[in-house]
């Protein structure tokens, strides 16, 4: 396997690990105030519905990100709603908005365009366009020169020209979200109140701070992250809106949250790491490790069996928010 | 308006009593959606056609999920159609099941053999068409390498790939053919972001030409085929309008015809259980050829599968099966 190879299964990774990073941080900012939520692929989905959706109708792609956006912080109100204003069981809420979501935007889809529950294939200015990072075309067009001199080049430049630069904006706005996540939930003083929410909303509310509406906070920042999310599934990695198009990574997601223990750059890691074995998992179909041949099957198995793996407190213990899942009453 | 449709709905059940002769057919659309640009879409364009070209109607229901299958099956008989027609390996085994149950109804299934007094088993000879699909992938390849993306792995798929592989391999020995299978559940017919990334780790192995035999996950794989400049091959219906100057061709099965003949068969009444096999030589299977890629076949690709398709119609050329005995010769 050579250099060029391992880069270009790297820059899979990267695509890959995307959407998985953008849900996994939505789920952390919402675990983490106490609010577990696994309708994390209920919000992509109409998010990636309506961002295409829109993005098709106007041939904007940023209208459609807004679209994308907004609907998924609608399906979050809903779930903040039922789970906190209502107190209502919040896994059962997070399944029916899965539900909803699954049925919605295929009716909608069938109404609006006529396809069967998909949108138009989206073109030009519709979806986002890979970034051309400054000299990267130069650098990629000097190593197609070096093969076409004969020489076999070494490759180390196609740590820029293919990993690094070449990927749509959501691409680096989700990299960049893992230290703004992580500032906010450990640096400011929004973040230690949002954490003590999820540990012990008791003590926050006798210090005087609305449970409610950190929670409610909490809320809407997943439905904006699960939003971008989505839009990047449908306009930049995809042309378009396929039914149920999510293809269960709100779960993948919600296991990396387990495997990383509910901290953002843990996060980062396990969204890569799961990115990596799926990406692996696409460019071989089986593996041959010391002459046992192991089919892609496991691969795509593995992200789950680690998680499990976590859980059953194998590799340090992953303990989460001790109030995640009660909603809060007040004491009378 | 509600009690209008109760009103109709009353009627039409009086009338559908009243006896076989004024049955219509039924259609039950499979998992993927009617509008899957492919398989399902194919199906329901033989349909409509009837309807248009006979002035009769028929019934029509979408699956919505794995476990209705054998609930629309029995709804669908017990509310008169004949013949229901099924589209999809996937409904063999609760075909078995429920056939024997209302021996007065005709079944078909498209794309698999359900062995039953009362139906009508439609199988396509897809490695035949992939074979000629294949040829033309190694003719227009420059680069030596050309690959394949399926959707659910299942042999059904395999046999796509199967085909594809030896057509390949009959024009240039030394080709590389990379295959792979989105995935093993259902959702691997609707994943386009899977199959886009499959495709371009293909491309990036040196394939420059796909074949993509997926469902919905297809859209993704000619739509990535498009984005990064390469060839791609089409399957079912023909989709070759989808991304005009990158589409070869499309290998086109003729689900529509099967769907027609099985209703208009029956309103003239030879309605014929058993096997049908649609092949090359009654046009099931065939490479689609239309303005959107008569700039990518020239006239030496074309005499070339022209000669192929002869000799495989005359027996002279013989494609392996891959369901026949579940390998495929390397």
């Amino acid at each position: 396997m050579d250099l060029l190879t391992i880069i270009q299964i790297l820059d899979s990774t990267v695509r890959l690990a995307t959407p998985l990073l953008l849900a996994c941080l939505a789920g952390l900012f919402s675990e983490r105030a106490g609010v577990i939520d696994i309708g994390l692929e209920g919000k992509m989905l109409v998010a990636a519905f309506f961002s295409a959706a829109v993005a098709a109708a106007t041939g904007s792609v940023w209208l459609g990100l807004a679209a994308g956006v907004t609907a998924s912080v609608t399906f979050a109100l809903i779930h903040g709603l039922a789970s906190i204003t209502f107190r209502g069981d919040q896994l059962i809420s997070g399944v029916a908005i899965n539900f909803l979501a699954s049925g919605m935007t295929v009716l909608i889809a069938q109404d609006w365009f006529s396809q069967g529950g998909r949108t138009p294939s989206l073109t030009g200015g519709a979806r986002f366009s890979e970034i051309s990072l400054p000299g990267a075309t130069a650098l990629r067009e000097g190593y197609r020169e070096t093969i076409a001199d004969g020489v076999e080049p070494s490759g180390v430049s196609a740590i820029y020209w293919d990993l690094i630069s070449g990927h749509t904006l959501l691409v680096y706005v989700a990299i960049a979200m893992v230290p703004v996540s992580w500032y906010v939930l450990f640096r400011t003083r929004f973040g230690l109140r949002l954490r003590a929410v999820g540990e012990n909303p008791g003590a926050v509310d006798t210090a005087g701070v609305s449970v409610v509406r950190l929670r409610y906070a909490a809320v809407v920042i997943a439905g904006v992250l699960c939003g971008l999310a989505g839009a990047y599934l449908a306009t930049g990695l995809a042309a378009g809106f396929v039914k149920d198009m999510t293809a269960g990574r709100g779960f993948i997601a919600l296991a990396a949250l387990i495997f990383a223990k509910w901290r953002p750059w843990y996060a980062l890691f396990a969204c890569l790491l799961f990115g990596l074995l799926e990406a692996v998992g696409n460019r071989f179909q089986s593996i041959d490790i010391l002459g046992i041949g192991i089919p892609t099957q496991f691969m795509q198995a593995l992200p789950y069996i680690l998680t499990v793996v976590i859980l059953a407190g194998f590799v340090g213990r992953a303990i989460p928010p001790r109030a995640g899942g009660e909603p809060y009453v007040k004491e009378r | 308006m509600t009690l209008m449709h109760k009103l109709l709905g009353a009627a039409a059940l009086t009338a559908l009593g009243a006896g076989s002769a004024l049955a219509e057919p039924g259609l039950i659309i499979d998992l993927g959606g009617k509008f899957d640009k492919s398989f399902n879409e194919s199906a329901y364009a033989g349909a409509q056609r009837w309807k248009e070209e006979t002035g009769n109607d028929y019934m029509e229901t979408e699956l919505q999920s794995e476990a209705q299958r054998e609930q629309t099956m029995r709804r669908m008989a017990e509310r008169g159609a004949n013949p229901v027609v099924v589209l999809g390996f996937a409904n063999a085994s609760t075909l078995e099941k429920v056939a024997p149950d209302y021996p007065d109804t005709n079944f078909t299934i498209v794309d698999m053999v359900v062995d039953q007094p009362n139906v009508q088993s439609v199988v396509f000879t897809e490695h035949e068409g992939s074979y000629l699909a294949g040829m033309m992938a190694a003719l227009a390849s420059e680069s030596g390498t050309v690959s394949f993306v399926g959707g659910m792995d299942v042999p059904l798929i395999r046999k796509f790939a199967c085909g594809y592989k030896q057509g390949a391999k009959a024009v240039n020995p030394d080709i590389t053919v990379i295959e792979n299978m989105t995935g093993t559940t259902p959702a691997a017919w609707n994943d386009p972001v899977k199959g886009g990334e499959l495709t371009r780790a293909q491309i990036s192995q040196g394939s420059d030409v796909v074949y993509a035999a997926a469902g919905g996950t297809g859209v993704g794989v000619l739509q990535t085929a498009a984005d990064e400049g390469i060839k791609a091959i089409g399957v079912d219906s023909n989709q070759n309008y989808m991304h005009p100057g990158t589409m070869l061709t499309s290998m086109v099965k003729r689900v529509d015809n099967a769907v027609y003949e099985a209703f208009q068969s029956a309103e003239e009444d030879r309605f014929e259980t058993g096997i049908q096999v649609l092949d090359l030589g009654t046009d099931g299977v065939a490479y689609a050829m239309d303005e959107h890629n008569a700039d990518l076949v020239d006239e030496e690709m074309k005499s070339r599968v022209e000669e192929a398709k002869a000799k495989i119609i005359a027996g002279e050329i013989e494609v392996h099966d891959y369901t026949s005995d579940d390998s495929c010769p390397s």
